[in-house]
């Protein structure tokens, strides 16, 4: 409402407006009977409604929150999702199995292995194959160097997001360590697409074993560097402790999964109670957590850090040699030089290529991963075509965003950045 | 009469041109230094190492379209800036960079102009600071901005006072309002940082919080508000913004140097028996030192520390700074009743 | 994972006064198919007497050649136990509703809101039934197979110059 209206004109437009709040109604019927004395009782007619986002710097790509505020305090929130849907799972639906692989890569895009991952594990179980143990241990590497990279990225972002600008650079140039590294391995830094069903684009080289060992090394002393800036700091403290509280009760319930959980004193991780591919033969902790605020998942997830090197170096130690790939000719695609020479593999590249896998028709199955946001989650319906009848992805992210409003109850509005920075969330997944 | 309105003429227009270069070569260096904390380059492609890049990014600035929200109030939203840059450059009239020299045969204080209440009127141009940020918070219709411009007001009235608070000390103990005098009193090592310990580091805590720089840029903090007070600004005005808090920091840095860490003083320099000229310019060159080094010290608390919360700097700003700064005034006005 | 599976099948039984109620094994979890008017009910035993905290996610699927068009799998997952769970009802085409469970799951907010959005699916006394990722004024349901995967020309509708 401009100021220069003249009453009349406001008593029109404001009858003309679709909603009229109660306030809005006690100045019309104050304008109308000539009354100027509106009389106004309770806070609720001071709030502010403040859209933070799409655009904004600290929604972590398009997330928007509609924030009613009582001056500084937030009254209540309500995330709106959907800026980034781009109906992955329709997509799904009209390609073959291997054809969503590189989808998976823009789900989670802080930590494009893990997805990969997740994800043919679950068509690997739709399938009834299950990968070589070298496969299985590359892949597990994978993971691990996934949550190692997606925590580096939050660990900046979230400092930044309470104004530590510097350990952001820091973070992220352990990041682009981790990043050359996949480079190698992958043969692309970032939209990885590596795993294959029933095994993987390529094998794990020495030299990648070299460069991980000789990142693991230093690694712990950089993240120590990183966490001395932000952690000895009395300003960062009083900025996460206590901030964004969620009871154990409401985040067990919300359906919160991974770090944002075991912040709250639940101490669930699939990788421990519901273990995939070589997790059970590895020595590894899970840190939890019962203050359940900013300043608790912060500690979760970097104690996590710690906890994926050791898994990284046991890794190394324990890769076994063998083949990649299963050898399952009707499923799992046939090395490239073979297809060149000879007729039968050709053949099968031809299937698998065109018209895809073929999982026994009405099998669904289900797999999660432990990804660094919380569970994901695959749920694949096969009617027995080389296309996936259904696919739901089980986003963490989603969920983590869920439990925004219950976070954010009694925050300022600089608490809102902090809340939103420590449950981690990444909207490509978020809004699939 | 004509001779000394041309000296004070030519005194200005010197001061302003370095005060304004310094501005560029201020925000250089933040970029310079932030990079090096941050282990990046930062700019090093226009002039040698970059050297011209502030002199580009301003040149970018004038040419860029200057967009005013629809129902922005359009003449409180230009003047809003300048009440900034003109606060900003203002400040700079009473610090004396010197002595004073012997030039032509005339001597010449180091300073634009020596008022008897410098102090008094480095006070009220701060305050009138708050102005600008506050119309352009309020003019620019944006919620962000109003956010910025309320955080703004409230900020700096709460700093202002154990800002004012913390000189009462200095004032007891130099017996007068006058910079020059001030820094006359500083003489060798006895600097007020010595004399007054608690009072510089109430002081320095509240020109961060008057220059809203980190950790006190709530007013504009990027990741909450985007970009607070000027968020809906472009072009030369928001450049007017950006030279404004870079001129702040240097004009702090010139008074915190004044009051405390001795002004243009190096310890002792009379007693070695140089030439006066040569004296003169060593005591300019000490004050620039002393400056340079305390926007180094704005520039390095900016990229290490995290921002305070709304209520956190309420608090520590009346809980905290307040009774230490009326603490620290009885205390010197004890001490200095006894020793008289 | 057998023991928590036995003793629901034992409480759930027909013995127990649950008709209907059918153990699908074509999944590599345990799934319990419901009759959706007692879905409500049996969640609420699930949730109290076996420890199943979280409902993880609501996975909804059209079988659009069959009557029985639209099914809901509800993710649960118990802490406690450690253990993934299933539950499946079945609805049919011409009115796809089904109870809210979100007064046993607060999660079933989102993960409705999603279904709802998606496929259609009516949850009765849901506590806020909006759309998850689409704008509210949309028609159409995006995941539902009839939804032509290029979309639909003028469904959405764009503001005039």
């Amino acid at each position: 409402m401009s100021l220069d209206l003249t009453k009349e004109e406001y008593i029109e437009e404001t009858k003309q407006a679709s909603h009229i709040s109660e306030s809005q109604e006690k100045i019309l019927r104050a304008l109308e009977s000539d009354d100027v004395r509106g009389h106004f009782e309770g806070s609720l007619d001071n709030q502010l409604v403040l859209n933070m986002g799409p655009q904004h710097p600290a929604t972590h790509g398009v997330l928007q929150l509609v924030v009613s505020l009582d001056g500084e305090s937030v009254v209540g929130t309500v995330p709106v999702m959907g800026y980034l849907h781009r109906g992955y799972e329709k997509l799904a639906e009209n390609m073959t199995f291997h054809e969503f692989i590189p989808h998976t890569d823009r789900l989670d895009y802080l930590s494009p292995l893990a997805n990969n991952v997740g994800y043919v594990l679950a068509i690997e179980k739709l399938l009834k194959i299950e990968a070589t143990p070298r496969a299985q241990w590359i892949r597990t590497m994978c993971c691990e160097m996934a949550r190692l990279a997606s925590h580096l990225v939050w660990m900046g972002t979230m400092a930044m997001d309470v104004g530590a600008l510097t350990v952001f650079l820091w973070t992220f140039t352990e990041r682009e360590k981790i990043l050359d590294i996949l480079d190698i391995l992958t043969g692309v830094r970032f939209t990885t697409s590596y795993t294959r069903i029933g095994g993987l684009a390529l094998d794990m080289s020495d030299e990648v074993i070299a460069r991980l060992k000789g990142f693991l090394d230093q690694f712990i002393q950089k993240l120590e560097d990183s966490r001395a800036l932000i952690e000895r700091n009395k300003i960062f403290i009083n900025r996460c402790e206590g901030v964004g509280y969620i009871s154990k009760e409401d985040a067990i319930s919300i359906g919160l999964s991974g770090p944002n959980l075991r912040a709250a004193g639940v101490g669930n991780d699939l990788r421990r109670d519901d273990p995939y591919l070589v997790y059970n033969e590895l020595d590894f902790e899970v840190p939890t957590l019962t203050e359940s605020d900013v300043l608790a998942r912060y500690y979760v997830r970097v104690r996590e850090m710690y906890e994926t090197v050791k898994i990284l170096r046991q890794c190394i130690e324990k890769l076994p040699k063998g083949p990649i790939n299963t050898p399952d000719a009707k499923q799992v695609l046939p090395d490239k030089g073979e297809v060149y020479t000879k007729m039968e593999e050709l053949i099968h590249d031809f299937m698998i290529v065109n018209f895809g896998n073929t999982p026994e028709k009405g099998v669904e199955a289900y797999q999660a991963i432990e990804a660094s946001k919380g569970e994901l989650g695959f749920y694949a319906i096969s009617d027995g075509k080389g296309y996936p009848f259904r696919l739901k992805i089980r986003s963490p992210s989603m969920v983590s965003i869920s439990s925004l409003p219950t976070m954010m109850k009694g925050a300022m509005i600089s608490d809102i950045v902090a809340i939103i920075g420590s449950i981690d969330p990444v909207m490509g997944e978020a809004d699939k | 009469m004509w001779i000394e309105l041309l000296i004070a003429a030519i005194k200005i227009a010197t001061v302003l041109g370095v005060l304004l270069i310094s501005v560029a070569y201020a925000v250089y260096a933040e970029r310079r230094v932030s990079a090096f904390i941050q282990n990046r380059y930062g700019p090093n492609r226009v002039g040698y190492e970059g050297l011209l890049q502030s002199f580009a990014d301003v040149i970018k600035l004038v040419f860029k379209e200057d967009i005013v929200p629809v129902n922005a109030n359009k003449p409180i939203h230009t003047l809003a800036p300048m009440i900034s840059i003109f606060v900003a450059l203002t400040t700079i009239a009473v610090v004396p960079f010197g002595h004073q020299i012997e030039l032509f045969g005339r001597m010449i204080a180091l300073q634009i102009t020596d008022v008897n209440v410098g102090i008094l009127y480095i006070l009220a141009l701060t305050s009138l600071g708050v102005y600008g940020i506050t119309l352009s918070g309020w003019s620019s219709n944006s919620k962000y901005s109003l956010f910025g411009g309320i955080r703004s007001s409230a900020q700096m009235i709460s700093y202002e006072l154990s800002m004012g608070l913390s000189i009462v000390g200095i004032v007891l103990i130099t017996g007068s309002l006058s910079l020059q005098d001030i820094v006359m009193h500083q003489y060798g090592w006895m600097w007020n940082m010595v004399l007054q310990p608690l009072g510089f580091i109430i002081f320095l805590v509240a020109s961060f919080a008057e220059t809203n720089r980190s950790p006190f840029d709530l007013p504009e903090a990027e990741p909450e508000l985007v970009g607070g007070y000027h968020t809906e600004y472009s072009s030369m005005k928001f450049a007017l913004f950006f030279l404004a808090e870079y001129a702040n920091m240097i004009v702090a840095s010139t008074v915190i140097t004044t009051l405390y860490l001795g002004g243009w003083q190096f310890p002792y320099l009379q007693t070695f028996g140089l030439p006066p000229m040569v004296v003169s310019i060593l005591q300019v060159l000490t004050f620039c030192g002393k400056v340079a080094f305390m926007v180094f010290f704005f520039i390095w608390v900016r990229w290490s520390l995290p921002r305070f919360r709304y209520d956190q700097l309420m608090n520590l700003g009346w809980k905290v700074m307040l009774p230490l700064s009326i603490l620290n005034i009885i205390v010197t006005a004890i001490v200095v009743a006894l020793l008289k | 994972m057998a023991e928590l599976t036995d003793k629901i099948k034992e409480k759930l039984s027909e013995a127990n006064g649950f008709q209907g109620v059918v153990f699908t094994e074509n999944i590599n979890y345990p799934m319990i198919e419901v009759p959706k008017e007692r879905l409500l009910e049996i969640a609420k035993i699930l949730r109290d007497e076996f420890q199943i905290e979280q409902l993880r996610d609501v996975v909804s699927v059209d079988r659009f050649t069959k009557n029985e068009r639209f099914e809901c799998i509800y993710n649960l997952f118990s802490l406690t136990h450690g253990k993934r769970i299933f539950l499946k009802v079945k609805l049919d085409s011409k009115n796809p509703e089904v109870e809210s469970l979100y007064p046993v799951w607060q999660s079933a907010n989102w993960a409705e809101r999603e279904a709802w959005d998606m496929m259609g699916i009516k949850f009765l006394n849901h506590p806020d039934l909006r759309r998850l990722y689409m704008m509210e004024e949309y028609e159409y349901h995006p995941l539902r197979k009839d939804y032509p995967l290029m979309g639909l020309p003028g469904a959405v509708k764009l503001p005039k110059k």
